[in-house]
């Protein structure tokens, strides 16, 4: 058995590969409720991160001819990302288990100073599954809390939520061992 | 053998990846988290066992990377293949490539090293692996440059990968070096891979069969994915 190829950090040069298109899942013509996911990512300083790529993969809604359930997203100066998605429903759990997953996206983000990408979840505050969701469920509640979009409104027409990601220190993000 | 799609990946072998905090690479002190990372308590699932396909019509293979123009610089043939941790061929793994030109400089705005652009050089490309896991395509050698981790820190050549599996849990970003290359036992990046073996794999092997008579030099580079099934690594579990 050869290990897998190691990890090596994606660099502040990677934005040679961005298409800007690539943040609206919607882009090939995908119907449902199109929602907006935005949020700030900062640092251990509380400095935002603005070389980062961040990736939404979802596998709900299932794949399509019009949707692939995959987006990528640069941050802007500010930290930011944005994408437009569809809404996801539950998921089931792993295989053989009997709870359902709340719907939820998985981000990763790649960065400069990050040597490997650091994975983690989208949830979506007020939703009733959230409370039966085995992650969710294991976490005590300031660690969850970092794992739930909330609503903000809406942004050019569309019900936007936003997840900040916090890298290190106070408030940090759950990230996942997958 | 048959592929299994319901079975998890398997944990990364113990030393085969960076911790997320180096001090020699000064980027991760700000950035890695301080909390250790929670394992899903359900283990994997559809999210992490299942992966978005691309469709090479949607996302279209770029294989030259200098786009038949002159593009400076020593001209190279790069294939190889991309595994699982079982030797098995990955098809339909779509393999994104991006690098500096022959003078060290990326055509990007952010990077302001005193080197030349290259008019005939963008420096990105995008392959899919075949039946049998193979990929291949044409560049230039990229040039060393400067960085600002430590006085006089140097880059080595390299060429940076982004591959998608069959499940997001393969998901990988790395960089692929050349050999021989003096600046490699100086790069903290290069030597944040514990295990040496897989940090030695990262270096691409000349290969005179890849070699095109009278146009360009070939190097072998294969990727192994993680692997599905329960069995851990048994050197690591005494």
């Amino acid at each position: 058995m050869t290990a897998a190829t190691a990890s090596q950090t994606i660099g502040p040069y990677w934005h040679l590969l961005e298409d800007k298109s690539w943040a609206n899942l919607t882009r090939f013509g995908a119907e449902g409720e199109r929602i907006a996911l935005i949020g700030t990512i900062t640092d251990g300083d509380g400095l935002p991160v603005g070389d980062a790529c961040v990736e939404l993969w979802q596998p709900s809604p299932a794949a399509s001819p019009t949707w692939d359930g995959f987006g990528r997203a640069a941050t802007d100066v500010g930290g930011n990302y944005c994408f437009v998605t569809l809404k996801p429903g539950p998921v089931g759990g792993a295989p053989g288990a009997n709870t359902p997953q709340a719907p939820h996206v998985a981000l990763t983000l790649f960065a400069r100073g990050l040597l490997i990408h650091l994975q983690t979840r989208a949830y979506f505050d007020g939703d009733p599954l959230n409370e039966s969701d085995p992650l969710l469920a294991s976490l005590d509640p300031p660690r969850r809390a970092t794992l739930v979009a909330r609503p903000v409104g809406e942004q050019n027409g569309i019900p936007t939520w936003r997840m900040d990601i916090r890298l290190q220190g106070v408030d940090e993000t759950v990230f996942l061992e997958i | 053998m048959t592929d299994m799609p319901d079975l998890p990946f398997r944990p990364f072998s113990p030393g085969s990846q960076p911790a997320l905090d180096n001090p020699q690479y000064g980027s991760t002190a700000k950035r890695h988290p301080n909390h250790a990372l929670v394992r899903l308590p359900m283990g994997q699932t559809v999210t992490e066992m299942s992966a978005p396909r691309f469709s090479p019509t949607r996302y279209p293979a770029v294989v030259d990377m200098t786009h038949g123009k002159n593009a400076l610089g020593e001209r190279i043939i790069v294939q190889g293949r991309v595994l699982d941790e079982e030797g098995r061929p990955q098809p339909g793994v779509m393999i994104e490539v991006w690098q500096a030109n022959a003078a060290g400089r990326y055509d990007h705005a952010r990077d302001q090293h005193d080197a030349p652009l290259d008019p005939n050089f963008h420096g990105t490309g995008l392959v899919f692996t075949d039946a049998d896991g193979r990929y291949s395509f044409t560049t230039i050698k990229p040039g060393a440059y400067p960085w600002r981790n430590h006085h006089n820190a140097w880059r080595p050549n390299h060429i940076h990968y982004s591959l998608f599996g069959a499940g997001f849990a393969q998901r990988m970003i790395t960089q692929m070096y050349f050999p021989g290359d003096p600046l490699l036992a100086l790069d903290p990046i290069f030597q944040c891979t514990p295990d040496e073996a897989t940090r030695n794999r990262l270096i691409a092997a000349f290969d005179l069969d890849v070699t095109q008579p009278e146009w360009a030099l070939g190097y072998t580079f294969d990727f192994v994915l993680r692997g599905r099934g329960q069995t851990p690594f048994e050197e690591n579990h005494p």
